[in-house]
């Protein structure tokens, strides 16, 4: 299947954007391993063979050829997205119950792809976040525990992990600003914060941005949803910082944490979910930067990356009409 | 009035037009009550009652109501019997009115009872517009035991809960292993519209896979008597 117009040099096949983006993931995941263990290797290949063999039995239930389904690797990205959004010490049947509500309900049950409206890894996490709210909260802290330790959480029956998690680093803020007398400039002093956010994360989020850059160089993706996204995250954060400095942290930290910068360059961008017009694609992700903003303080969630995006995906066929660009040669409308 | 008619009625009330998966009235009540087993089966019950009393008392006045003013009629008719009913819930079954709550009074409004109402007791005679009433409802009371167990099931690992609302000292029964932690999403509204979309499309199967059956059946037998 081919992605651009005819008579383009450079053949474009989904495969090849898939690869890609795999390969776009792997510093991110290369560093994640690094300060958190192995959980997230095994989280990332019971994902892969759960994704594959639901795409499989899904394909063969609708009589659709498998191989080639199979081989555009579109599967094994959403798989590596659930393992990379969810906690890397789940019990392994979370990501494996995730990775199939993606592949049957969110992709193969509105049409496969390029037909599902919302983003299937996205549709899984926000899923298991209402379902299995306590599990979807319990994330390792770095170099706490070792890979015996995490490998007994996700293989292991019964968990006693209170003493063990630590918090993320948006949960750590969120609930250290409730305390009385705390600030951010305090907090980020403490436990579990490195040089510019969460100890640890800051990495993995750089590394998704080296990705994320590659993406672009590679013209994978477009400038757009990345710039628009970051830029209005960034433009609220410094706004509210200002305002009140004791109680917002900053751009830095707002940027680096969670799960903006998979979002920016990998969750956002999936091509068949989000806006497709270059002023959609401004429009899209500044309005999920503007919900993931709203819901990291003011709600209740750990993050607002996934509700933001499944909002967004909602809004893309309306979008999308409103930012269609005039035909080579037609007048525009002024 | 033959029995073979009134068959046909029941059968279209319980599966060919069921009210839930067919004619998908009356939703609100279904997403809202079925969250378990216990639940469900109660108002489909008590919706069943009103609308096999409300089709026989309707069918029975329909001679003498003015067309022009039937809605406010057949509406004054349901009320009193909702009304009749709410109070028996709460005098009998208080336990249960609690956790039903406004969604036993609301039967007034519930659509299925004024669309049977008008679309059949106000044209047939009392016999047939009970029978269509309790099918409707029959067919009700089994798909809102379906979806609120399977939502139960699904969403705690139990069954009857609530069951000591009716008979005191029985217990709910777990049917999945204790550590079974529960997919709590079946019992929130989400999970009302994704099992009742299962459901539907498990109807639409079973019928696509009968007409095929019957199609293929129907040639066989046809030949011997062409030959």
């Amino acid at each position: 299947m081919s992605l651009n117009s005819p008579y383009l040099r450079k053949p474009t096949s989904v495969t090849r954007v898939m690869a890609e983006v795999l390969l776009a993931l792997v510093p991110a995941i290369a560093v994640y391993a690094w300060f958190f263990g192995v959980g997230i290797l095994v989280q990332i290949t019971l994902a892969t063979a759960a994704a594959i063999a639901f795409e499989a039995g899904f394909l063969k239930l609708r009589g659709r050829p498998i191989g080639r389904s199979l081989a555009d690797l579109s599967a094994v990205v959403t798989a590596w997205l659930i393992a990379l959004a969810f906690p890397s010490i789940g019990p392994w049947w979370l990501v494996v119950a995730a990775t199939a509500f993606a592949i049957v309900v969110a992709k193969h049950l509105y049409g496969g792809l390029g037909q599902n409206p919302f983003n299937p890894a996205m549709v899984a996490y926000a899923v298991m976040i209402v379902a299995f709210p306590a599990l979807m909260s319990q994330w390792p802290g770095a170099g706490h525990l070792d890979s015996a330790a995490q490998l007994e959480l996700i293989f292991g029956g019964a968990r006693s992990v209170d003493a063990i998690t630590a918090a993320t680093p948006l949960d750590a803020m969120r609930t250290g600003l409730r305390a009385e007398g705390s600030s951010v400039q305090a907090l980020l002093q403490g436990e579990g914060f490195g040089n510019f956010a969460g100890h640890g994360w800051e990495w993995i989020a750089v590394a998704f941005l080296i990705g994320g850059l590659y993406l672009l160089a590679r013209r994978i993706i477009t400038w757009h949803i990345p710039a628009a996204y970051l830029g209005t995250l960034a433009i609220l954060a410094t706004i509210a910082s200002f305002t009140a400095p004791q109680s917002y942290p900053g751009a830095v930290f707002s940027l680096f944490s969670g799960a903006a910068m998979l979002g920016a360059f990998f969750i956002l961008t999936d091509p068949v979910s989000g806006a497709t017009t270059p002023r959609g694609k401004l429009i899209y992700a500044a309005g999920a930067a503007l919900i993931t903003w709203i819901i990291r303080h003011f709600g209740a969630f750990p993050d607002g990356v996934a509700f933001a995006t499944l909002l967004m995906n909602l809004c893309v066929p309306l979008i999308d009409m409103k930012t269609q660009p005039p035909v080579f040669g037609h007048k525009t409308r002024n | 009035m033959n029995l073979k008619h009134l068959r046909e009625i029941a059968h279209a009330g319980i599966w060919k037009s069921n009210t839930g998966l067919v004619q998908l009235l009356g939703l609100c009540p279904i997403l809202a009550v079925s969250t378990n087993l216990i639940n469900g089966i109660s108002l489909g019950l008590a919706t069943a009652v009103v609308m096999a009393i409300s089709g026989a008392v309707v069918a029975a006045l329909r001679t003498l109501i003015p067309y022009e003013i039937r809605i406010p009629v057949f509406i004054l008719i349901i009320a009193a019997l909702v009304t009749v009913l709410d109070l028996a819930f709460n005098a009998y079954l208080h336990s249960l009115y609690l956790v039903l709550g406004i969604f036993v009074p609301l039967i007034v409004t519930n659509c299925i009872v004024l669309a049977r109402v008008e679309a059949f007791a106000a044209k047939n005679g009392p016999l047939s517009s009970a029978v269509d009433g309790f099918a409707m409802g029959a067919g009700l009371v089994w798909l809102l035991a379906l979806l609120g167990g399977m939502r139960e099931l699904i969403g705690t690992g139990h069954l009857f809960n609530g069951i000591d609302m009716i008979i005191p000292s029985a217990q709910p029964l777990r049917v999945l292993p204790e550590a079974y932690p529960g997919f709590l999403v079946a019992i929130l509204p989400p999970g009302a519209f994704i099992s009742l979309a299962c459901l539907i499309a498990g109807k639409s199967w079973l019928d696509a896979r009968a007409a095929k059956r019957a199609a293929q059946a129907r040639p066989a037998a046809e030949q011997p008597a062409s030959a």
